[in-house]
């Protein structure tokens, strides 16, 4: 096998002029060295992408962010092929460079020079062809007159916010393994969606779907990362060009240049009566997308749909812009966008409540969505516990009860969040239920176990549906040769859209299993299914398949954002928050955490526990210490070293994740996701106990002691020099 | 073999293996080579605890560890004893203590280690000896409960 090391553009904004890799090529082991020539003679247009066909599989032509492969080096010792990078040379002329998003929406620098959408997506196709724009996407809603009612308004308030880049970081990096076989090509690979990857190689070679085979073994960790495209295209074509078996297998620093989470900017505007009522609420968020689109435009789209919050307001604008910069490009991150948004609009609901001296949860409750209420999209709220999350929070945390806020150089606060997500439509899934003659089935589904546990809860379906023991089913693992096509792992769409394929795929094998006992006049509960097949067949042969399949109803919103069905479900995440703030440092702990969400009815209450703890430990590493940090585009804390996750002494104090009491009359059995909830409410309730501990807002995150104790000294009209 | 080359000798899990390694090759490669995948590279400096190996009595990173170094030396991954598991890895199913998996044969041999030095850790013991493990699912309520037990079971004699 041959392994295969990237040579990686230095250059954020650049027109290679030249590309010399003849030194590369001499050295001794070196198996070859390709560049996007080599490339462009096995696939013409050899661009990919979910919504826009914009990531070279080379850089072609120029680089648009640091950190972008331009050429590659095969050898079989990966150090012979590390060192050979070094003997490279590119040729570049810079070009000027965007890294801000709102700079994107006006900048002369262009990333791509014409928009070219993927047609995935029919509501992109407006955007084919054009030209000398950095808007990758931008989403509209309008419900009401919001203009008005900020005439009529007795308050006004207006916020801005920041979040940074952050990224995934799944410990197990991007790893692919490309194998030419006699009939085409098979793929091992660490991926969420094995058969986007089949589509979109098959498409790329212009080969039919069955020339490629995409498996996937277990992941060590995905949460958006492992998405799409991302090392099996360079493997694939690797492998094709050098007929050989080449493992494409990225460092942990390559990571920071592959996919992170939308640094965003947010507006938010709302109109309030005197009573605390909102009767009125703009919302304007510039994504920064860096430099290829990846999956950035449905999270403009989809998170624009609850940008307003969890709120009844009669008049809402939402804006919503996917920016292109030279930077990385930007995914999905355990969340779709909606953490960045509930960042913004909790705080802001806390800003208001108290300039209004109304108490945060009182302002809540007086606004909150209440079940069958539209909600922005003019989608009705069904099965969507916001009520019964927000109570029990408030009953968990005690709110009514009087708070210590400390004394001394120890001040302490609380703060609360709630925000919630439409859930991603219309999407497939497929599913096959195989049962054997002595009663042993296997289920084949592209869903990808990353550490959420979908083996688990999707044979407990199959279990449930079939009445049998949880010993005798086996998950068979993506592979696009034997499991049916879905969608992919992402947005906690399993448990919904692939739990219902599998409920029905068992419940199709019941059929058949029940039409046979019928044969000899038995019911199931009569017969074993071994006994079965022995009556049927004479001996222990033979099979019964039952296949499922589903997708959920959707109707794409109109020109003003307006759609019945924006969503199968809602998703809805609150936590609450108890902290002490050391006032000579700004250092600050969390006492408490409180994480409540609407599963529905869980389908393993273990495994959901598990989850929402893990969305908030997340979470909480992305508000308190984790940030990209970048200089003209090139990362410069790309190592676990200088990027600080969270660690095992970096927990609250006390924790408590729990599930509401819920049913989710269209899911299967009462469920509904939950993989990113835990997230939804972190970095607004922190924020908002800081603010009540010390009166000091922050809008940016991370939400550092330095910030913390810049605010306390301007508070106190002592500001440190440079503020 | 050449002068970058040298042939070891490693009680790699109680069983004698000679392999020629070239002198800049970590132990996690030559492992990797072995096929024990157990032990995995994800930070590659020393900061992440997923290649977590023991040298002798001593944990070590392989992913720092350079495998001219293990010559003579005993050398336990996870895959020692495959055969059983012990009360720390049942404590870890029973509690739930991982997601994605990636991290976890890193935390059990720390785990083991702490229980050897500690029978009886606190959960600061068990935060301080296991800072150096990081697991991205942020297991870790779930891994320190796992301790807890495993623990436990540990000091009631068999």
């Amino acid at each position: 096998m041959l392994v295969a090391k990237v040579f990686r553009s230095t250059m954020a904004h650049a027109v290679i002029r030249a590309i010399d890799v003849s030194r590369a090529r001499a050295q001794p082991g070196v198996y070859a060295v390709y560049t996007a020539e080599d490339i462009v003679g096995l696939i013409a247009k050899p661009f990919y992408g979910p919504a826009f066909h914009d990531q070279p599989i080379l850089a072609l032509g120029k680089v648009h962010h640091v950190g972008e492969p331009v050429a590659v080096v095969l050898a079989e010792d990966p150090h012979v092929a590390e060192n050979a990078l070094a003997s490279i040379e590119v040729e570049y002329e810079p070009l000027p460079a965007v890294f801000d998003e709102i700079e994107a929406m006006n900048s002369k620098a262009v990333v791509h020079e014409v928009l070219k959408p993927a047609g995935t997506f029919p509501d992109l196709k407006h955007l084919s062809g054009k030209k000398n724009t950095n808007i990758a996407l931008d989403f509209h809603l309008l419900r009401g007159d919001p203009q008005k009612a900020f005439k009529q308004a007795d308050h006004v308030f207006e916020h801005y916010f920041k979040t940074q880049p952050v990224l995934h970081l799944p410990l197990e990096p991007f790893a692919t393994v490309a194998v030419p076989t006699h009939t085409g090509l098979t793929l091992h690979t660490a991926s969420q969606s094995p058969s986007f990857v089949r589509i979109e190689i098959a498409r790329l070679l212009g080969w039919p779907e069955n020339r490629v085979q995409v498996k996937v073994p277990y992941l060590g960790g995905g949460f958006g990362a492992k998405l799409y495209i991302k090392t099996e295209a360079l493997a694939s074509a690797c492998a094709l060009l050098a007929q050989r078996a080449v493992k494409l297998a990225l460092s942990m620093e390559e990571q920071f240049y592959v996919i992170t989470k939308h640094a965003t900017t947010l507006r938010i505007k709302s109109a309030v009566t005197k009573e605390g009522q909102i009767t009125a609420r703009e919302c304007e968020v510039w994504w920064n997308g860096g430099a290829f689109a990846d999956i950035g435009p449905r999270v403009t789209q989809k998170s624009g749909f609850t940008a307003a919050g969890p709120y009844d307001i009669e008049n809402v604008q939402i804006d919503s812009y996917a920016l292109y910069t030279n930077l990385p490009p930007a995914g999905a991150l355990r969340g779709f966008g909606i953490p960045q948004l509930v960042w913004a609009y909790e705080s802001h609901t806390d800003m208001m409540a108290r300039a209004l001296k109304i108490d945060p949860l009182q302002m809540r409750r007086k606004n909150v969505l209440r079940e069958g209420r539209p909600q922005a999209t003019g989608t009705l709220m069904r099965d969507a516990a916001l009520v019964p999350v927000l109570e029990r929070l408030a009953q968990l945390m005690h709110w009514d009860e009087p708070f210590d806020h400390g004394s001394g150089t120890w001040r302490r606060g609380r703060g609360m969040a709630i925000g919630f997500k439409a859930s991603i439509a219309p999407t497939t899934s497929m599913a096959i239920v195989v049962i054997n003659a002595d009663g042993s089935c296997q289920l084949q589904s592209s869903t990808v176990d990353m550490g959420q546990g979908s083996d688990t809860a999707m044979a407990q379906i199959v279990c449930e549906v079939l009445d049998i023991d949880m010993g005798v089913i086996k998950v068979v693992h993506p592979d696009t040769d034997v499991t049916p096509y879905d969608m992919a792992t992402l947005g906690s769409r399993s448990t919904y859209h692939m739990g219902h394929a599998v409920k029905r795929a068992a419940e199709h094998a019941r059929d058949q299993l029940a039409a046979m006992a019928v044969e000899f006049k038995l019911t199931l509960n009569e017969v074993s299914i071994a006994d079965l097949f022995k009556r049927k067949y004479g001996m222990q042969a033979g099979n019964v398949v039952g296949v499922g399949s589903f997708i959920p109803a959707y109707t794409s919103p109109d020109a003003q954002g307006q759609t019945l069905q924006a969503t199968p479900f809602w998703m809805i995440g609150a936590t609450g928050v108890e902290l002490e703030v050391d006032t000579e440092t700004g250092q600050f702990r969390i006492t408490q955490m409180i994480n409540l969400v609407d599963v529905g009815n869980p389908i393993n209450p273990e495994i959901v526990k598990t989850q929402i703890s893990g969305a908030a430990i997340m979470q909480m590493g992305f508000t308190l210490s984790e940030k990209m940090d970048f200089d003209e585009g090139q990362v410069t804390n790309a190592s676990l070293a200088d990027y600080k996750i969270p660690g095992i002494r970096d927990l609250p104090q006390f924790m408590h994740n729990e599930a509401v009491s819920a049913f989710e009359q269209s899911g299967p059995f009462g469920a509904k996701g939950v993989g990113e909830s835990g997230t939804f409410g972190v970095s607004p309730a922190i924020a908002n106990a800081i603010d009540d501990a010390v009166g000091v807002r922050l809008t940016d995150l991370p939400l550092t002691a330095e910030a913390i104790f810049r605010g306390m000294r301007i508070h106190a009209g002592q500001p440190l020099q440079e503020d | 073999m050449s002068q970058t080359e040298r042939t070891i000798e490693i009680f790699l899990n109680d069983k004698p293996i000679r392999v020629t390694v070239g002198h800049h090759q970590t132990l996690i490669e030559v492992l990797q080579a072995q096929g024990l995948t157990g032990a995995r590279e994800s930070c590659a400096q020393g900061l992440c605890g997923c290649c977590t190996l023991k040298v002798n009595e001593t944990l070590v990173s392989g992913c720092l560890f350079l495998a001219v170094l293990a010559d003579g030396q005993r050398v336990q991954t996870i895959e020692a004893n495959e055969q059983a598991l012990d009360e720390v890895q049942q404590a870890f199913i029973e509690c739930g203590a991982f997601q994605c998996g990636y991290c976890t044969p890193g935390f059990i041999m720390m785990v083991r280690a702490l229980l050897d030095e500690n029978p009886d850790p606190s959960d600061e013991d068990i935060g301080h000896y296991l800072s150096g493990n990081l697991c991205r699912c942020a297991t870790y309520p779930e891994i320190i409960k796992a301790v807890q037990r495993a623990a436990s079971v540990r000091r009631v004699p068999s």
